[in-house]
């Protein structure tokens, strides 16, 4: 039965995601991969449980080497996110006519 | 913490979750939507830390001290240009933890086979977006070849890689014992599957392969989710899946593809375009000062070689000096411009073009008849006018940016080699078409130079 309560919670979550996620402007495609990619980082939930558990050394290693790297997943993934969608502006006031030199990477 | 109070907080973290997609949708929201996304996942971590279910905090504090480090300051420090490698690698770490996290999930007690068929998805899925993504890296950052890498009897060791695979997994789920050999071996040919699937596939093609892994990513959580029955994995894990697979399929129609067409066939492969020969006009930095200084309606058309070229900073320069010339001054993007998808939105976005000046090919191609001067910068295959006119070659029916019907084309071009599919290019001997050889930043450059002086 659990199993069926599981398979009824994922169904709903796809259709969910699909309608969420169908409207997004192309300007915005790379964050919200890279967003969508933080939050399949929620797995660190699923080795916290693990590596924390005690049960036995071999699943604490696991687990914890998991949540190393769920982490970089997670910290990496919102914090790159966040630094993209702050780039994006929109524009303000007239363009300026004298174009500094200079800001080339 | 009861066990109540837990799955409350995780219904609330899915919320979260889920205004966050919502938000991200649109540039004026999308910060919130993150920082939304974001507290819903820490909501999530700190419910679980505090759950009775954990009594060793020792391991996981180090653990995620050193993955929290890795993981901000490689996102501090990562170029704009080498996005696409960065994301890579942060699907790559969710894959492995998610086959991490199944592979622990066998030593907890009452699995039934149910379970274990969940660890083992998790185990697969894991292992595939692990080392699929790890070789994508290694295309995208040119540590390895980002050419297609084919040989004969690929499909047919793929086959058998596949039926071994569901081989051991059934011989495991039979004796399902902590030391099974086939567990060890589920493992090995995931990660030797995950590095087959994507090596046959060329550089053009990643925006659906950092997609489609992205996709992955969410299913190996999802998987894992079912392995340790916890609903927030499955839902999170869920809507990151079928984002990853919307982006997938608009990549693929993007280029008139199915998902098979790329995933198993190396591209260009098949066909080879009708030669075409002409005599290309090449002009130089003044001439293209002259025209574009007479040019009322400007619209750059880049791609991966602006990235490359890291042109992006001059670009946005010569753009305002446009505007400040009295021209109207668009970016139109194909949306496989680049290695993923939105790559070069994000580059101009970087350099501070505003947003609203980024137009979309469907929007660009109905008035590019009025565009005065279109600029080719480092693009090839979605500017080729071959995909719509000659059935013969390789991209043909890929949606193109018409930027050869403008009324004049400029291509910057470092040298004249063909492009990455190793397509010949008609629009480089059009008649409206001049080309400015030299590599992207330096021309442009100087054609500022031209303007200022």
């Amino acid at each position: 039965m659990e199993a069926v309560f599981l398979a009824f919670v994922l169904m709903l979550s796809i259709f969910l995601g699909f309608e969420l996620i169908s409207k997004v402007p192309a300007t915005l495609h790379t964050p919200l991969m890279s967003g969508a990619n933080a939050i399949s980082g929620i797995t660190l939930v699923g080795a916290l449980t693990s590596a924390g558990a005690g049960i036995e050394a071999m699943a604490t290693l696991l687990g914890a080497v998991a949540v190393a790297f769920a982490s970089i997943n997670v910290v990496g993934g919102y914090l790159v996110t966040n630094r993209m969608l702050s780039m994006f502006k929109k524009k303000e006031g007239p363009p300026q006519s004298t174009g500094q030199p200079g800001a080339s990477a | 913490m009861s066990a109540v109070f837990i799955n409350v907080c995780y219904i609330a973290a899915a919320a979260l979750f889920v205004f966050g997609l919502k938000q991200l949708g649109s540039p004026a929201t999308a910060v919130r939507g993150n920082l939304l996304s974001a507290t819903g996942m820490l909501i999530a971590i700190v419910v679980t830390l505090f759950s009775k279910g954990i009594l060793e905090f020792q391991w996981i504090l180090v653990a995620a001290a050193v993955g929290a480090l890795i993981g901000a300051v490689a996102a501090q420090k990562v170029a704009m240009t080498a996005m696409p490698e960065m994301v890579a690698l942060f699907n790559g770490s969710g894959g492995v933890a998610s086959l991490l996290v199944g592979w622990a999930a066998l030593y907890n007690t009452g699995n039934t086979t149910f379970t274990y068929i969940t660890i083992l998805l998790s185990v697969l899925i894991g292992g595939v977006t692990f080392s699929g993504s790890i070789i994508a890296w290694g295309k995208l950052s040119e540590v390895m070849t980002s050419r297609a890498l084919v040989f004969g009897a690929q499909r047919a060791v793929n086959a058998l890689i596949l039926i071994a695979l569901i081989a051991c997994g059934v011989l495991f789920c039979l004796d399902p014992a902590l030391d099974s050999p086939y567990l060890y071996a589920v493992v090995a040919l995931s990660l030797l599957f995950g590095v087959m699937v994507v090596i046959p596939i060329g550089g053009a093609d990643m925006p659906v392969v950092i997609s489609l892994l992205n996709s992955y990513s969410g299913l190996a959580a999802c998987a894992a989710g079912f392995a340790i029955q916890n609903n927030i994995l499955i839902v999170a894990g869920s809507l990151v899946g079928a984002a990853g697979i919307i982006l997938t399929n608009i990549m693929c129609k993007a280029m008139n593809r199915s998902l098979a067409n790329v995933l198993f066939s190396g591209f260009g492969a098949v066909k080879t375009a009708s030669k075409v020969e002409g005599e290309v006009k090449p002009i130089n930095a003044e001439d293209a000062f002259l025209i574009l200084e007479a040019a009322s309606s400007v619209a750059f058309v880049p791609g991966y070689g602006m990235a490359v070229a890291q042109a992006q900073h001059v670009v946005r320069e010569l753009g305002e000096l446009l505007e400040g010339n009295g021209a109207e001054v668009s970016y139109a993007i194909h949306p496989v411009a680049g290695r993923m998808p939105g790559h070069m939105n994000v580059l101009l976005a970087e350099a501070n073009v505003p947003y609203d000046q980024l137009i979309e090919m469907d929007d660009i191609n109905p008035r590019i008849e009025n565009i005065d001067v279109a600029v080719v910068i480092g693009a090839n295959d979605v500017v080729n006018p071959a995909a719509r006119e000659d059935a013969n070659s390789p991209i043909y029916g890929m949606p193109i940016i018409n930027v050869d019907q403008a009324r004049t084309v400029f291509v910057l071009k470092r040298s004249m080699a063909s492009g990455f599919a190793g397509v010949d290019n008609p629009l480089f001997f059009g008649e409206n078409t001049r080309m400015l050889f030299g590599d992207a930043k330096a021309s442009i450059s100087a054609v500022v130079g031209e303007f200022k002086g």
